[in-house]
């Protein structure tokens, strides 16, 4: 089958099929119609002219969305671009991601929205679901026009990268979106707690003599913000979750049935400070917010796996080499993710036994199109086609100069991981075939 | 020989080496004494001080020791920002390297910056101090000066006063102390420690004297004030009052007890000016002493030798 050719029809064969909400784990077929799944079952005819995927050995899932990424277009398309982040994301598994609003113009009115929905209409290699910004600018000083941008293709809207500091400002903020019935998605962070922080307040920030940034700086945004959800009613979802507390505070919110929900990163759940102790003053390690103790990320994952957190995200964050690259308090913080998430979920959880492959689609597909409103994805007869077929077997080595990202900086460069995307489907188009991105 | 080629943290030391690096030094104080101090040791050799961030008295007590040695010194002078030198480390590490230095001495604003710069060069690295992290050198010159004063470092008990949080003299000094047998205890404001003692090795006190009696050195630092964000005590006054040396204090010391400071004092805050006039002062031999530590330093690191 060629690569170019683009059939009506298309059949994943012999795969395990997973997916939790459809209380499907077993062998099977998948028919794909044009953009929608046709059927679900053992031994579906081959309809004519079809494309084949052999799925045998693989596990096909619903198709993974990433709800925090940094696409930086307009403004860092030398760091990354709609193009080449949706192209990463594919190459990770993904079908759909969520771009924060941080970019040069800030994506805070109709139009730049509109700007990002048109660009994916052209370049994009998956869904593009953006986030609007909160205020004006980001400066927390004034709402935007929320209305305007969920109007134009906004499924939520947060001022990630900064935080509202003012609780009267957040409250005015969360009162206006109720209106909409979406999140605001919150980068919990108290600036007056983080000062000039740059990793973990404690053993290591001593030892490197570089600013400490305390988990309680966290833990008093993401309370706050609790309260006023539970003040306003809005709907809450907090970004990455790094510390114990703040696993703490949303069970208990969750136990109050407020309406919040929760996600974490794959590196601070797989990697500690500790790491900047072996590899010191390593910018690809510098993290908003900072890698924690290894206590906190048994707390996140214990959190994760008892259902406090619904879902990973990766916060994807592609910074060029020469900015990456400075001294560790002057450089950008961040890592990109797209690439290594699934893997690394894979490889850490699944194949050590601490969880199944429903939790990967709990955490990786259902999850996040919970926690933001968004209809999820399944593989029942009628579903988006939007696929992700998994090789779980696949070794590989993360290479930063491979990635199909623009930029290389990963906290995981050299990491050996087991278990790959090998196709992916969007809405029923071949975007990932043999582990390979098809071009558009 | 040093089995590192750089010192930048003190820990790039052992303890067997500081007391090579101590022992050089002495011979190299006594040539300070003499009316001729310049020894061909170092001929064609290239040293650059690289202070990317204002210094005088460290860069100046390098540059003499490098002329000593009859190293060529060059001062490279600039700002630790990247975007107001549109240059990056990396580049001038490269650069330096590429014009054959043998030896770069580096003093930055931000911690991890000498690090960086071993990375990029062939020479050595010297860190004159980066950040709130480390400065080596004026460990060593500080257990030289303790040593000349009173005989063996073995159990010394060496109160740290002050600001220790952002003190890269602290970072270098406490461990260095740990490593030679001395017992530091750490004496300021909760306010001025830094977020985990434990990671220095030494413990704390708050209240300075209850241990007064009991230091054989009392090692004020100076309050920076213009690192700190946000005032970390309630005023000048106060903070004199609660740590800082004067006479009384002094006159609750061991007979033997020596004060020290790395320098610049803050006269009336941190020491009193009686006091650091005093005959229990080490400030100017701190100074003295650094010369001819920072020489040993040169000298083996750059491949002497102490056979004489």
């Amino acid at each position: 089958m060629s690569r170019s050719a683009n059939p009506s029809h298309t059949i994943l064969q012999g795969g395990r099929l997973v997916d939790p909400s459809a209380g499907l784990d077993c062998v099977g077929d998948v028919l794909v119609s044009k953009g929608t799944i046709a059927a679900v079952g053992a031994g579906i005819e081959t309809p004519k002219g079809a494309r084949v995927i052999d799925c045998r050995g693989k596990v096909v899932m619903p198709g993974l969305i990433d709800v925090h990424v940094h696409l930086r277009q307009p403004g860092r398309e030398d760091e990354e671009t709609v193009r080449s982040g949706t192209r990463a994301a594919v190459k990770g598994g993904f079908t759909a991601v969520c771009p924060m609003p941080n970019t040069e113009p800030v994506c805070d009115e109709g139009a730049a929205v509109r700007f990002l929905v048109e660009t994916a209409q052209d370049e994009a290699h998956c869904r593009v679901h953006p986030i609007g910004a909160l205020t004006v600018k980001q400066d927390g000083r004034a709402l935007a026009e929320i209305g305007d941008m969920v109007a134009s293709g906004a499924v939520a809207v947060s001022d990630d990268g900064s935080s509202i500091q003012s609780a009267g400002m957040m409250r005015l903020v969360m009162d206006y979106v109720k209106r909409f019935d979406i999140p605001v998605l919150s980068h919990c962070q108290d600036d007056s707690l983080v000062g000039r922080g740059v990793v973990n307040e404690g053993f290591v920030s001593t030892k490197l003599g570089v600013p400490g940034w305390p988990a309680a700086a966290e833990e008093l945004s993401v309370a706050r913000d609790i309260r006023l959800s539970e003040l306003t009613g809005c709907r809450l979802h907090l970004q990455h979750l790094s510390c114990a507390g703040s696993v703490e505070l949303v069970r208990q919110a969750k136990s109050k049935d407020l309406p919040v929900t929760a996600e974490v990163t794959p590196h601070h759940l797989f990697l500690t400070e500790e790491a900047l102790l072996s590899r010191a003053y390593d910018t690809d390690l510098k993290m908003n917010p900072p890698l924690r103790t290894a206590d906190d990320a048994a707390e996140l994952l214990r959190g994760l796996l008892d259902g406090t957190i619904d879902c990973v995200a990766t916060d994807h964050a592609p910074h060029a080499p020469h900015e990456k690259e400075l001294e560790f308090e002057l450089a950008p913080f961040g890592t990109t993710g797209l690439e290594t998430a699934l893997a690394l979920v894979v490889t850490h959880l699944v194949h050590s036994g601490r969880a199944g492959w429903g939790h990967v689609v709990a955490w990786m597909a259902h999850g996040p199109r919970a926690a933001l409103g968004l209809p999820l994805v399944t593989l029942t007869a009628g579903s988006p086609a939007d696929i992700t077929v998994v090789d779980p077997e696949m070794g590989w080595t993360v290479e930063s100069d491979c990635f199909e990202s623009r930029s290389r900086n990963s906290a995981f460069a050299g990491a050996s991981l087991r278990g790959a995307a090998s196709e992916v489907l969007v809405d029923g188009r071949l975007a990932l075939e043999g582990g390979r991105v098809v071009d558009l | 020989m040093l089995a590192n080629r750089h010192i930048i943290d003190i820990e790039d030391l052992s303890a067997d080496e500081i007391a090579h690096v101590l022992d050089t030094a002495d011979a190299f104080a006594e040539i300070n004494e003499r009316p001729i101090k310049k020894l061909p040791t170092l001929r064609g050799r290239t040293v650059v001080n690289l202070f990317l961030e204002p210094s005088t008295r460290t860069r100046t007590s390098f540059e003499i020791a490098a002329k000593r040695l009859s190293a060529d010194a060059i001062n490279f002078s600039g700002s630790s920002s990247a975007t107001v030198k549109g240059e990056s480390l990396r580049d001038t590490a490269r650069t330096l390297s590429a014009m054959s230095c043998d030896l770069v001495v580096v003093r930055h604003a931000f911690a991890g910056a000498p690090r960086m710069l071993a990375e990029c060069m062939d020479g050595c690295v010297v860190n004159g101090g980066d950040g709130m992290h480390q400065h080596p050198t004026q460990a060593l010159l500080d257990l030289y000066t303790m040593r000349s004063r009173l005989g063996s470092l073995e159990g010394l008990r060496v109160g740290v006063v002050g600001d220790i949080c952002h003190s890269r003299v602290a970072g270098s000094l406490v461990p260095a102390l740990r490593m030679v047998g001395a017992s530091p205890v750490l004496i300021g404001p909760p306010t001025l420690m830094p977020a985990h003692p434990g990671a220095l090795g030494a413990e704390v006190v708050t209240d300075l004297d209850s241990v007064i009696g009991e230091l054989d050195v009392a090692y004020m630092l100076r309050i920076q004030m213009e690192r700190a964000d946000g005032m970390p005590f309630p005023s000048v006054r106060e903070y004199a009052r609660l740590y800082g040396m004067n006479r009384a204090r002094m006159s609750r010391m061991r007979d033997s007890a020596i004060v020290m400071h790395p320098g610049p004092m803050n006269r009336g805050v941190e020491i009193a000016a009686d006091v650091a006039d005093s005959d229990r002062s080490l400030v100017l031999e701190q100074v003295e002493n650094g010369v001819a530590v920072r020489m040993a330093v040169m000298y083996l690191l750059l491949g002497g030798d102490t056979g004489e």
